[in-house]
């Protein structure tokens, strides 16, 4: 705990004063079952607000499970879920949304038919508060919240650097700018809690560097908390604060990444063993 | 060369979000409305009116409606001819059984009969998707069918079933001479045309081409899909609705519930497809496309003098319209309203090739 304490500290000083507070999401003893398939077994962790926590594993680890339990995609039959020290029940995902949990697809899940800019407006809906027969008039109130609203939009457009293709249907652009407008979408909701779930998949280089610099720049700046799946070790090991390690849906690892790097049982699961 | 936008810089974000940014297409638009409001009633003929525009204009504004369910919203729907039904039964039970109504406030009504019915039977659209969805509006087709023969009080007691509207008039004015009628159905079918035009680029429209596109990600960015979606069949039935009490009583003006029967329904969906799926221009398209097309191939035999017997005619016309949808579709799967954009496109940089 004390080391934990430590390191966590180090590296807050390391990035630029960003301070970790307390816990706001707290999983107790999540399970998660498919009929007879179990994607998650007994797994607790927490989350505390402004730290970049990443959650590793192999393949079908059950990562993408937790982050879908996380913002009310999928329901786990046993367990608690604290947001914010409060109990959550029956939950749908756009509930999840309305508490400032945002996220990203490992499979890129724009909306294909749209500009890139009207899929990160679409990503500000929560804010917009016209009713029907206002947005059919298009009159006075309407369009200043339009137009309020794409100011915000632009900023995020200049954030991710994108402006040349803010009008561009996103079906169009290639596959590291679709998950660039995947992140401003997700951004547009202005959360408190982002979770990614493999941003960097598939990426060269310069696009992963590109990446993680939007991504700690979004820690850093606007103090989110970001859950991040990731299989690339180099770039969890670099940006993470904390570390949880899944393997067939059980919990096998958790702490800084140092500690992680250095488990046994990790070790185990990513080389394998031997007999 | 012609059709450049260099140099028309936009300064805000008002500018820039207009229905027709470009000024050429400002032009364009204001024109076409000139001619459809002042030149056309002064130099149209009778048949014109009566024949195609009046068709072309009402079906138009159904099909519009359609678009924003099927198009924007991804909600397949057989039922349109039903809802339609239900916006002209709709709008004369209001108008027969209200006194004093005016003929304005009865297509309204009648078209939130059709928005009731449309939310009612877009249920289904929260649990089943595609074709099992469109099976289950096809019920609301079967449905309304039904009620409007058999339920008398619907046709206020008529005996032979058909009912009828006469002497109409729009604050005073009356509409009853084919100019007055297509200028009626123009101002309407403008009014929500650009309505239509306002919901699909604001925050709902949004909404439902995110329902459309994604349905997952959409409700984890906090779309509710039961609003987007009962939303979307509420507004498509709303218009689909008030153009059924248009066709029922400007085009019609007698008529019985085989006037909205299952063939409308698909009419309708081909012109949104052939149209365009996703675009209000689209909708103008596929309705000129199957409504004025036929028409227009019927004629052109006449034209040139060449004899032929109004059968021979009207098998040709099938056959040709027939093949004139596939080769549409072959070329552009999604419709003629892409079609437009890419020759816009293209326009814009001729005559150098990028």
């Amino acid at each position: 705990m004390m080391m934990n304490d430590i390191a966590t500290a180090a590296e807050a000083s390391a990035t630029g004063g960003r301070r970790i507070g307390e816990v706001i999401l707290d999983l107790q003893n999540i399970s998660l079952r498919f009929g007879g398939v179990k994607a998650l077994t007994d797994i607790s962790f927490n989350v505390r607000e402004h730290e970049i926590r990443s959650i590793i594993g192999p393949n079908g680890a059950g990562k993408s499970s937790m982050l879908n339990v996380i913002n009310g995609v999928y329901h786990p039959q046993e367990g608690r879920i604290l947001f914010h020290g409060q109990e959550r029940k029956k939950m749908e995902p756009h509930m999840a949304a309305t508490q400032g949990i945002a996220r990203t697809f490992q499979n890129i899940a724009l909306f294909k038919g749209m500009s890139v800019l009207d899929n990160i407006m679409t990503g500000r809906n929560l804010k917009m508060k016209s009713n029907l027969l206002q947005m059919a008039l298009y009159w006075g109130a309407v369009q200043k919240e339009e137009i309020a609203h794409r100011e915000k939009v632009e900023e995020i457009i200049d954030f991710l650097e994108i402006q040349s293709v803010r009008k561009t249907p996103v079906g169009q652009l290639p596959y590291g700018l679709q998950k660039r407008v995947e992140l401003g979408r997700a951004l547009a909701a202005e959360p408190t809690m982002l979770l990614l779930d493999e941003p960097m998949a598939g990426m060269n280089v310069e696009e992963k560097q590109d990446m993680c610099r939007f991504i700690l720049d979004v820690n850093d700046q606007f103090g989110t908390t970001i859950v991040l799946i990731e299989h690339d070790m180099g770039v969890v090991m670099d940006i993470s604060d904390r570390v949880v390690v899944l393997d067939y849906g059980k919990k096998i690892g958790d702490g800084a990444p140092d500690e992680v790097r250095n488990n046994e049982e990790v070790i185990r699961a990513y080389l394998g063993t031997s007999h | 060369m012609l059709y450049r936008e260099n140099g028309q810089f936009k300064a805000s974000y008002a500018a820039d979000q207009q229905i027709f940014p470009i000024l050429q297409d400002r032009v364009a638009i204001g024109a076409l409305l000139a001619i459809a409001f002042i030149v056309l009633p002064l130099f149209g003929s009778e048949y014109l009116f009566r024949a195609i525009l009046i068709p072309f204009l009402i079906l138009a504004l159904a099909a519009l409606g359609l678009n924003i369910l099927v198009g924007y919203c991804g909600q397949i729907s057989l039922g349109t001819g039903a809802f339609m039904a239900v916006g002209a039964y709709g709008a004369y039970n209001f108008l027969v059984r209200i006194d004093g109504m005016p003929l304005i406030g009865a297509m309204l009504l009648g078209g939130l009969s059709a928005t009731v019915i449309g939310v009612l039977f877009g249920i289904p659209s929260l649990r089943i998707k595609g074709l099992y969805l469109a099976m289950a509006t096809l019920a609301a087709q079967f449905f309304t069918d039904w009620a409007f023969l058999r339920i008398s009080w619907f046709t206020n007691n008529s005996s032979s079933g058909s009912v009828s509207v006469a002497g109409l008039n729009v604050f005073g004015l009356p509409i009853e001479s084919p100019v007055a009628k297509y200028l009626f159905c123009l101002v309407v079918v403008c009014v929500f045309a650009l309505m239509a035009k306002n919901l699909t680029r604001s925050a709902i429209g949004r909404q439902w081409m995110a329902i459309r596109d994604m349905d997952v990600a959409a409700a984890v960015i906090g779309i509710r899909p039961m609003y987007a979606k009962l939303s979307a069949f509420a507004v498509s039935s709303f218009i689909v609705g008030v153009a059924g009490a248009l066709w029922a009583f400007i085009h019609l003006g007698a008529w019985e519930p085989a006037a909205f029967s299952i063939d409308r329904s698909f009419q309708l969906l081909f012109m949104v497809i052939i149209g365009g799926l996703g675009s209000i221009m689209g909708a103008f398209f596929g309705a000129a496309f199957i409504i004025v097309l036929p028409i227009l191939l019927d004629q052109i035999p006449q034209w040139f003098g060449i004899p032929l017997s109004t059968a021979t005619t009207s098998h040709l016309v099938h056959m040709i319209f027939g093949a004139l949808i596939v080769f549409f579709l072959i070329v552009e799967p999604h419709g003629l309203a892409k079609l437009w954009s890419i020759g816009k496109q293209k326009l814009r940089l001729w005559p150098f090739p990028h």
